[in-house]
């Protein structure tokens, strides 16, 4: 085994064991410790596919804004560490199931795809020296981004979307003590 | 581009190896007295009145909404400033739109006392 | 074989340098600090411990070890031990992506004097300024004390405000050099001018949201003593409390040398292509400036109410910093600007 795959495999077990506390522990906020875990183990899957922009992404949305946002909404709950809080309810085997389902057909399409490896293999682009690859790569995301050709209404709609979150967060969240 | 994150890796080790070693050396070298007045907790020398944590205002949720969600427009100015060049007016009024759809948010939520603190 | 145990020798050597150039850092910016601001209240500072009391700084550790650590008797213990490492650790971290300079040779080999140039150096940055707020919230919250939770969570809410009006602000030198890497940005800064040039107003911005984020005042809510005692750290004692404080400095020397590299045209200086070793102390050098203006600023300014704070916060610096961004990016399709 190479080195990278010793380092994908303790990655992997790590997200596996930090994924299976959070949804058994009862401490929610060592559940949401845990969660951090998890995201930090997939940024680090991102790193090894040397998808870089989305390693740090992931670190900065996921960890450092959503998992926030979780623990603060732990925070407003009124026990948060009681050991009679409930793990798992009467939908846990239909869940279970479901999991299965969707993992046992994730393999069976890696599997036939014809482009599998599993190796993951350098990035490389004919003419362009490796150091210089990384910036190419982020600058053409961001041209794909108002590219016309490419992800220009995505992009767009994309904000639709935030606006509608955010709106839909103050009407939820934010009554004005009349 | 991969070796780059070795040094990085490194770092972090020795950073949280220096981290644990001092909490640990304070806690080898450090007298231990214990009374059930110091484990009380801290409260400018009253009595505790209450319970430690308490529910906190919903104000906070509300600012990590809105954190995550300029948060993302942030994600998403940056690879396109690396380009800016290169895109030019074409991609300043697509980010001008982006942002503006936003913003049309941030003054809905100004209006209704989001932004206010009292 | 031989060629990949250098390397690694070459990262640990170079990871404890800046891990203990950082820790040395902390233990100099407390004595400048205090030194300065004695001299600011007409006062002499500390002059007991070594010549000009040059030996402060130690003093002061020695005596923290000797410290009782109290953990209190209703705290989550795992947590709130934790915390404090988990401030620390990414203060030390974030400072990997910059460079101190161009490489040069040695034994034979070209050494950068960086840690590690990656393609996203900035979003690195910001990435990892956005973990730091974990030990803050979990001390507050695993204190189990009222004046630590509420501190936490003020200081918290606070850090991730000014995380966007900061994020924003990274995006005018980003425009200018084209490209994430912290290396190229001083590149494009030795090639045209300084960046504080071009981005007065995002480099104020800058400035003024680094001050929130490392909690310094007119923003240090933990200092609050009126209202929240010590803030998230009121139950910390000895070695715990000195992570703490040794977080709060060595981030105010990282986001100094970040201000320097991105905006003062970070180890650039007189004679640099000649001697590149010239690099760290042309930075450091900028760094102490830009410590120098933190610690005036404490000095001088009033500390905010924590409701003026997040108004600053999102009703003047959010927009300002997107009114900066928008400036820039037509000056450049203007006049080609940088």
């Amino acid at each position: 085994m190479t080195a990278l795959q010793v380092i994908f495999l303790a990655t992997a077990a790590m997200i596996l064991f930090s994924a299976w506390m959070v949804v058994t522990r009862r401490n929610l906020v060592h559940a949401a410790l845990y969660l951090v875990l998890t995201l930090f183990g997939v940024a680090v899957l991102f790193v090894l596919l040397e998808a870089t922009f989305l390693a740090v992404v992931q670190v900065l949305i996921y960890i450092g804004a959503i998992a926030i946002l979780m623990i603060f909404a732990i925070m407003l709950t009124r026990r948060v560490a009681s050991d009679d809080t409930v793990v798992a309810n009467h939908n846990a085997g239909w869940a279970a199931m479901l999991a299965v389902l969707v993992f046992s057909s994730l393999v069976i399409i890696m599997g036939a795809w014809s482009q599998f490896t599993t190796f993951a293999s350098p990035l490389t682009r004919p003419g362009v020296p490796s150091n210089e690859l990384g910036q190419e790569i982020v600058a053409e995301l961001g041209q794909s981004l108002v590219d016309p050709d490419a992800y220009v209404i995505p992009f767009e709609v994309a904000s639709v979307l935030l606006l509608a979150a955010l709106i839909g967060a103050i009407v939820v969240a934010w009554q004005k003590d009349k | 581009m991969l070796i780059n994150y070795w040094p990085i890796a490194i770092l972090i080790a020795v950073s949280t190896f220096l981290a644990v070693a001092v909490v640990v050396f304070g806690h080898l070298i450090g007298p231990r007295r214990p009374s059930e007045r110091k484990a009380a907790p801290y409260e400018s020398g009253m009595e505790p009145i209450g319970p430690g944590t308490r529910r906190m205002p919903v104000r906070f949720y509300l600012v990590a909404v809105l954190f995550i969600l300029f948060d993302i427009e942030v994600i998403f100015l940056f690879p396109w400033a690396v380009n800016f060049r290169n895109l030019g007016v074409f991609g300043l009024i697509e980010m001008f739109v982006f942002i503006v759809i936003l913003l049309v948010g941030y003054v809905y939520a100004w209006k209704k006392g989001a932004l206010e603190w009292e | 074989m031989d060629e990949n145990i250098a390397l690694i020798i070459e990262w640990v050597l170079k990871a404890v340098i800046l891990a203990f150039g950082l820790i040395t850092g902390f233990a100099y910016t407390t004595y400048y600090e205090r030194k300065l601001l004695a001299r600011i209240q007409i006062r002499i500072g500390p002059n007991r411990a070594g010549p000009f009391g040059l030996l402060q700084p130690a003093a002061d550790g020695i005596k923290l070890f000797f410290k009782e650590e109290l953990i209190p008797a209703q705290a989550y213990k795992f947590i709130f031990v934790i915390a404090p490492i988990l401030t620390m650790v990414p203060a030390l971290v974030i400072l990997a992506v910059i460079p101190w300079g161009e490489s040069f040779e040695l034994f034979g080999r070209q050494i950068a004097l960086s840690m590690a140039d990656i393609n996203v150096g900035v979003l690195y940055i910001l990435s990892v300024a956005s973990i730091s707020v974990y030990g803050i919230v979990l001390a507050g919250w695993s204190s189990n004390n009222k004046y630590a939770m509420m501190g936490g969570l003020r200081s918290t809410a606070q850090m991730i405000s000014y995380e966007l009006a900061l994020g924003l602000s990274f995006v005018g030198p980003l425009m200018l050099a084209g490209s994430m890497s912290m290396l190229d940005i001083v590149r494009a800064q030795q090639e045209t001018a300084w960046y504080i040039f071009y981005q007065p107003l995002g480099a104020l911005i800058f400035y003024i949201a680094m001050l929130a984020e490392v909690n310094r005042a007119p923003f240090d809510m933990p200092e609050a003593e009126q209202e929240l005692a010590a803030g998230f750290h009121t139950e910390y004692s000895g070695m715990k409390f000195a992570l703490f404080t040794m977080g709060e400095y060595v981030k105010m020397i990282a986001v100094s040398v970040i201000f320097s590299t991105l905006f003062l045209g970070g180890f650039d200086g007189p004679a640099i292509d000649r001697f590149v070793l010239l690099g760290p102390l042309y930075l450091v050098l900028k760094v102490a400036a830009c410590l120098f203006v933190m610690i005036w600023v404490r000095a001088t300014l009033p500390r905010l109410r924590y409701d003026r704070l997040m108004a600053f916060g999102w009703k003047l610096l959010l927009p300002a910093a997107l009114f900066n961004i928008f400036i820039t990016a037509v000056l450049i399709l203007l006049f080609d600007l940088g």
